[in-house]
């Protein structure tokens, strides 16, 4: 038998030093988890502060112990490798683990085992954890804020349908591919524009909207037999034409005179609330922010000397104003400068300000980008006879955008955390709902539960964005 | 003007307020294959960046093909589409195979078939010996192999003339060659080229006239053998005495 030097462990008494390694981390984390879970201090007849630092001395030593280089042994190889490269990550790697294990008995009560779900009234909540009887009660209105009841199914059918559209792109076949970028960027945006505004917002104008889609599909399916000589007058002509004879010539309307059918309900935007409201909002500030950012960071880059100062204009006037007086601006001051008769509604105002505002971060952004870019490649695409429009299409965007795409989801992520602030022009999206419920005099003191899902579901949705970004960035990666 | 496809009269540049070309007068006639050399700074490359006007030049006229470079870029991109430019860092465009990056610019600026600009681009990748690598993308390849893809793409758009700024300068010494035996095959096939470079072997083999620069004047110009054999100027004389 070697000698031992416990000062350091060689590979020569591999067992010994494992064997006493893992028993004194075992040890020290059983201690803790003792502690933890069972309310038992076992080491509780050691003077206070030797028996608080026990558990972090013994897992200490243990972990001294059991760092040998080259083992043979694949996991220990692999937690010295990770977890135990030095003393000092050894004493953060047990501080993490003691600090879970605290952690965890009163999360898991609070969450799960002390919380109540069952039954429909403040009452049920007795025990010491979270009432999900709250939330339980109040979803609905946290997803679709003061939206009628028997309306709903309006909100679910545009998402459903938004959602499945939005999926498209997986199912297109090669031929439609190059269509793929034209139908993401204009038509499903115009799509969602009309579900969203003529669907869900419902009242009479729901029928120019249907005559419209009708007009539209009509003149797609005939269009295919269409020579594409023709194509271009085509599909300005038929959709307009179709259009003009379903509302003034065809019975539609007559069939609402007699009864048979029924516009849908109107419903102001100002009843429109919840976690459908936060989707809303935020859908439609990425889609528009986007290309004004764009173009914002191409025109601070332009030659011509008024493009130039009105980007400059535009970014640093936005970047430096607080969006919630941004907002307040929208609501209070905007509509005073508007003629009389001349009404636009609040929630447009308010997706048009955050758009404006966000822009002027997405600019700065895709300039980054665009900078990075060495300048051979504007000489390359310039020396094949490429103009600034088809240099940047083809040649610049597609690199700068590449770069940026980070730099670009850490601002959308912030754009919809930003959604709440909309509470100040009085819109309520799930933020909003969840302060106007917690002052409900019924349904007090249940704010925690309320902060919580909301986080729960923020974190979902931007851990989504964050996920796909990332996966975008996987995709595009071409070098090396 | 009958041949004469590129000509330069009294042109002046500055950057600033240094003063990179000095009146320089230039002609070059149809097919033929003139080699720019000098020392580093001397202006070669800002004298052939702006012969398709990727410089400006401040005095003076700039005559190709029959058009004078003037401030109007829509018959400057027409000019640029007949005049090829190879970069001493290749500048392929990253985000794209190979084959896209020959056939990008025949499909968006000339308005070529998708299928006609594949064939081409593939009968000059062939040309240049990269045929097999023509749907890898540029960091996937060698800096010889990205040079010679970067020649096929400039060949793509079918120019009248080439320019080459210092092609082979940020190559391995083993690389020179290959990206030299492509330049020599165009040559031979008759292009008209205007080529900065150090190489004067490349020099000696395949150009009909050489042009020494130095401080941003043309020096010296004369055939190529002339030149090697017996050069006027001093100045001359002492590079080719550094560089041989």
């Amino acid at each position: 038998m070697n000698k031992l030097n416990f000062l350091q462990p060689d590979k020569n008494n591999l067992n010994t030093y494992l064997y006493t390694g893992v028993v004194l981390v075992a040890l020290s984390i059983f201690i803790v988890f003792l502690n933890s879970f069972f309310n038992k201090d076992i080491i509780s007849f050691l003077p206070g502060s030797i028996s608080f630092f026990l558990p972090l001395i013994l897992g200490f030593i243990g972990l001294h112990l059991i760092r040998i280089d080259y083992s043979g042994l694949k996991f220990l190889d692999s937690i010295n490798k990770n977890i135990n490269t030095n003393n000092f990550n050894a004493f953060l790697s047990l501080l993490i683990i003691f600090v879970v294990i605290k952690s965890l008995p009163p999360l898991l009560s609070w969450f799960i085992l002390d919380a109540n779900i069952a039954g429909d009234s403040k009452d049920v909540c007795t025990g010491s954890g979270a009432c999900w009887t709250y939330i339980k009660i109040w979803f609905n209105r946290f997803m679709y804020g003061m939206y009628p009841n028997a309306e709903q199914w309006r909100i679910n059918l545009s998402f459903i349908a938004l959602a499945f559209l939005g999926t498209i792109g997986f199912f297109a076949t090669e031929k439609f591919k190059k269509y793929l970028t034209l139908y993401y960027v204009v038509v499903y945006p115009v799509i969602a524009f009309f579900f969203i505004f003529f669907f869900i917002s419902g009242g009479p104008i729901f029928f120019d909207f249907s005559y419209g889609i009708i007009a539209a599909v009509i003149s797609v399916i005939i269009g295919f037999f269409i020579p594409s000589k023709f194509k271009m007058y085509y599909f300005i002509i038929v959709p307009i034409t179709l259009y003009i004879l379903l509302k003034y010539v065809f019975f539609y309307e007559e069939l609402i005179e007699l009864g048979k059918l029924e516009a849908l309900e109107w419903v102001e935007t100002g009843a429109w609330g919840g976690l459908s409201l936060t989707f809303i909002v935020s859908f439609f500030c990425l889609i528009f922010c986007f290309p004004i950012g764009l173009f914002l960071s191409l025109g601070r880059r332009s030659d011509f000397p008024i493009i130039k100062y009105f980007s400059i204009g535009m970014i640093e006037f936005w970047r430096g104003v607080p969006l919630i007086t941004v907002l307040f601006m929208s609501s209070v001051m905007f509509p005073m400068f508007l003629p009389e008769d001349m009404f636009i509604d609040k929630l447009v105002r308010v997706i048009i300000a955050i758009s404006l505002f966000e822009a002027a971060y997405v600019a700065e952004v895709i300039r980054g980008g665009l900078q990075a870019l060495p300048r051979g490649q504007y000489d390359a695409a310039k020396s094949l006879g490429m103009g600034y429009w088809k240099m940047h299409i083809l040649v610049i965007l597609p690199q700068a955008l590449k770069l940026v795409i980070p730099g670009i989801a850490n601002t959308f992520l912030a754009l919809v955390k930003d959604t709440p602030l909309i509470f100040v022009v009085g819109l309520l999206e799930i933020v909003g709902m969840l302060n106007l419920a917690k002052t409900n005099p019924e349904w007090l003191g249940f704010a925690m539960e309320g902060y919580v899902f909301a986080s729960v579901l923020f974190f979902i949705i931007c851990y989504a964005m964050s996920k796909y970004s990332y996966n975008l960035e996987q995709k595009y990666k071409t070098e090396r | 003007m009958s041949d004469k496809i590129i000509q330069i009269t009294e042109m002046n540049k500055w950057f600033g307020d240094f003063q990179v070309l000095k009146n320089i007068n230039l002609e070059v006639e149809k097919n033929k294959k003139i080699v720019v050399c000098g020392p580093s700074g001397s202006g070669k490359s800002t004298l052939i960046r702006c012969i398709n006007r990727l410089e400006e030049h401040q005095q003076g006229s700039i005559i190709v093909d029959g058009n004078e470079l003037t401030e109007d870029t829509k018959d400057i991109e027409k000019i640029r589409a007949e005049v090829g430019m190879v970069f001493q860092q290749f500048n392929l465009f990253p985000h794209l195979s190979i084959l896209d990056n020959c056939t990008l610019a025949p499909i968006w600026v000339k308005k070529m078939p998708k299928k006609e600009a594949e064939d081409l681009a593939l009968q000059h990748l062939e040309k240049v010996q990269i045929a097999d690598q023509a749907n890898k993308y540029p960091g996937q390849l060698s800096g010889g192999q990205q040079q010679r893809c970067a020649i096929a793409r400039a060949l793509c758009m079918e120019p009248k003339i080439m320019l080459f700024d210092e092609p082979t300068s940020a190559l391995d010494p083993e690389m020179i060659k290959e990206v030299l035996d492509a330049m020599v095959n165009l040559a031979k096939a008759g292009m008209t080229m205007i080529v900065v470079t150090h190489e004067m072997g490349f020099a000696k083999e395949v150009a009909d006239e050489v042009i020494f620069m130095d401080e941003g004047m043309i020096v010296e110009r004369a055939e190529t053998k002339e030149f090697f054999a017996n050069p006027k100027s001093d100045r001359t004389k002492l590079f080719l005495s550094q560089i041989l």
